[in-house]
């Protein structure tokens, strides 16, 4: 067993893969010779050849669309884009065909395939490369939306991503790509895509989140226990189909709710957990459900990034809020 | 750096009398050849008055018609083997019916039910695509996967005029060139985007043209000349199941009906072009050529359309006759297996049906 990051898991996950299933392809932009601008596919050109590492033309709506037609043909086509700020000319595709293939054959046609990238602040990224717009795809019925926060979620997930007969959007949190090591054993071990992953139990306050705000909800959860709030954190991990039962149960038992996420902060994936845990969960909530996340703006450039990303401070801030309230 | 000079070629075997040019194809030789292009063309033809019979009546939606462009799936239809795919926009009927889609299938999904694109004796071809040039994608990553496995066959794609205005089309036929794929774009060039004709989509002399962009073979075919679209499939698809070669296919027709249903098409046509593309149509063209060639009388016609009539007539019956879907049935298409919320999405959904009938 070797310590990976969460990139390098990806890497090993698709390795494992290629070598036992011959129909998984992947293809994008920089993928192949380069191993993808993070890193994500190195080496694997040289394993598998360029048959089934494809270096693409720049065109991200033909690359996501092609990924439909393989698919159609039983493929198992994995699509890198290379950012998720460059994602939008293949949403046509995603939505109006990777979405509906299944549906609208009856079944006759189906889409396996995912469509990986790269999200979310932090990195001092250009302009344009530090959105996060999950929310955007966690509302297209008929495909599944997975984001990784640890490298053996990455490792598990990505297994059980491309095996899954529908399309998955799977957005990696590029700014704990490298940060921290597990062990992770590859030994193809997928995991569910229909649960939420309780990293921490706690019985006073549920904080929930996903992607790289994880990072900032497990500090949050320690400084709060050094003043006694024991705190639950829940990573989502599988944003859409959302495992609601795992959250309402969590509330049931601590009666609050902290919700953190680095998107914009309205109509978001936050706002779909709120509207469900006052539906379902109104009985168990002893106070408001509270959001800290990004603001509704444009994501500022890199030299203020840090007053739009939700940190330690604010999340620490908003369940302290949470306790206050009677 | 000088750019070569090129030329477009453009195939035609007919003229406006429907008098051969020059010698017909070899594949097409025989007269009962010559006769199977002309009846998939009243075929879809008789379908095709029948099914905006059908839309006006409101036993059906809204309806596209193919009139005047049944030459080009005709063609396209006798071409393909059957282990080819053809991947087709929402003007080929003419094709999909020879590809084994039924047409009280057509009629179905047209008629606003999913079971319309199930295809009972068709597996791999798409569905009817709406969103313009979307397609185009979907036919390179077939194609990909057919090269892939080496497996020697093509993929067939339509898309329109209009649709080759869009960067799905570019992306496509670049992309099949790059990575050189075993695919055949046909645009069935009917001069008209719903009211935008064609010059005012591009400045393109020809939208086989954009082929050299891309560094694919380009070439004109008279659309409504089913042997000449015969041919230059024929032709591009051995192209492309032996040598992995794409090429886009520009075949001339005009559109003679509305765009669909919900259009009137005199608020913007030009009389005098639509009167003389009435001329050229591929039908009384092709009707010329078999009373000249190969003693086809008005009887033999006359049995042709009944024929036809009464094929038509039987799909409208089984297309009327079809059961509706299980209550809640467009719930259970989402997921290989349905998530857990869609299944309470569902059982609510019933229950509400229960209580309030
Ligand atoms: C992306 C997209 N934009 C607009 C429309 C609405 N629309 C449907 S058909 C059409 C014109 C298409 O013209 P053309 O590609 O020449 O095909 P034709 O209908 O003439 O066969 C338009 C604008 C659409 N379906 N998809
Ligand atoms: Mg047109």
């Amino acid at each position: 067993m070797a310590e990976q990051t969460l990139l390098e898991a990806v890497n090993q996950a698709f390795a494992y893969e290629m070598r036992v299933d011959e129909e998984v392809v992947i293809l994008g932009e920089d993928v192949g010779v380069n191993g993808g601008v993070f890193r994500a596919t190195d080496g694997l050109i040289e394993e598998f050849g360029d048959r089934r590492v494809v270096d693409t033309p720049l065109a991200e709506s033909v690359i996501v669309g092609m990924g439909i037609g393989m698919a159609a043909q039983g493929l198992k086509p994995v699509v890198e884009l290379q950012f998720m700020g460059f994602i939008y000319p293949a949403i046509d595709q995603i939505i109006n065909h990777a979405a509906r293939l299944r549906n609208r054959t009856r079944g006759r046609l189906t889409c396996p395939m995912v469509i990986r990238a790269p999200f979310g602040g932090g990195i001092h990224a250009p302009e344009h490369h530090s959105e996060s717009t999950e929310a955007i795809f966690a509302h297209m019925p008929g495909v599944r939306v997975v984001i990784p926060s640890s490298p053996a979620r990455a490792y598990g997930l990505l297994l059980a991503a491309i095996r899954d007969p529908d399309p998955v959007v799977f957005l990696e949190p590029k700014r704990v790509y490298r940060l921290g090591k597990q062990e992770i054993e590859n030994n193809g071990e997928a995991l569910p895509l229909d649960s939420c992953f309780i990293l921490r139990d706690g019985i006073d306050v549920t904080l929930v989140s996903w992607g790289a705000s994880i990072k900032e909800s497990l500090e949050a959860a320690s400084e709060l226990a050094q003043q006694g709030i024991d705190v639950e954190v829940i990573d989502v991990a599988t944003i859409s189909p959302l495992d609601i039962d795992t959250i309402l149960d969590s509330v049931s038992r601590t009666g609050r709710c902290v919700i953190v996420h680095e998107a914009a902060r309205s109509f978001g994936v936050g706002a779909e957990i709120a509207a469900q845990l006052a539906g379902e969960g109104i009985a168990s909530l002893l106070a408001p459900v509270i959001r800290v996340t990004g603001f509704d703006t444009v994501m500022p450039l890199y030299r203020y990034e840090q007053d739009y990303l939700p940190g330690v401070i604010r999340i620490v801030d908003a369940v302290k809020q949470s306790m206050e309230y009677r | 750096m000088q750019v070569p000079e090129f030329t477009i070629e453009t195939v035609e075997t007919l003229d406006s009398e429907g008098r051969l040019l020059r010698p017909l194809p070899g594949a097409l030789r025989e007269r009962e050849q010559l006769i199977d292009l002309y009846q998939i063309m009243v075929l879809t033809r008789v379908f095709d008055r029948e099914a905006i019979n059908l839309q006006r009546t409101g036993a059906m939606g809204t309806y596209p018609s193919c009139e005047g462009q049944e030459a080009i799936g005709a063609g396209i239809g006798v071409a393909m083997r059957k282990d080819d795919v053809f991947v087709p926009y929402y003007r080929d009927v003419a094709t999909q019916i020879q590809r084994g889609v039924l047409m009280e299938e057509i009629l179905l999904y047209w008629g606003g039910d999913e079971r319309g694109q199930k295809y009972r004796d068709q597996s791999q071809d798409f569905p009817v695509c709406i969103p313009i040039a979307t397609q185009s994608c979907h036919a390179v990553g077939i194609a990909y996967a057919i090269k892939y496995r080496a497996e020697g066959r093509a993929v067939v794609t339509t898309c329109g005029d209009g649709a080759t205005s869009k960067g799905d089309f570019y992306e496509s036929i670049n992309v099949a060139g790059a990575m050189s794929l075993p695919v055949v774009f046909v645009v069935n060039n009917n001069r008209w985007a719903i009211s935008v004709p064609l010059a005012k989509q591009t400045a393109s002399q020809t939208i086989a043209h954009k082929a050299l962009a891309v560094g694919i073979t380009g070439i004109r075919v008279d659309g409504n000349d089913p042997i000449a679209v015969f041919e230059v499939l024929d032709e591009a698809l051995e192209r492309a199941r032996h040598d992995n070669q794409p090429t886009l296919i520009e075949a001339l027709t005009y559109r003679l009906g509305d765009h669909t249903t919900a259009d009137d098409a005199s608020r913007y046509h030009d009389q005098r072009e639509y009167d003389e593309a009435r001329t050229i149509e591929p039908l009384i063209r092709f009707k010329r050529l078999l009373q000249n060639e190969y003693q086809w009388s008005d009887a033999d016609d006359k049995a042709l359309y009944d024929d036809s009539g009464k094929r038509v007539q039987q799909a409208i019956e089984v297309y009327q006759a079809t059961s509706d879907q299980a209550p809640g049935d467009f719930f259970d298409y989402m997921f290989a297996k349905p998530t857990t919320d869609l299944v309470r999405q569902k059982k609510a959904w019933l229950d509400g049906l229960k209580h309030h009938g």
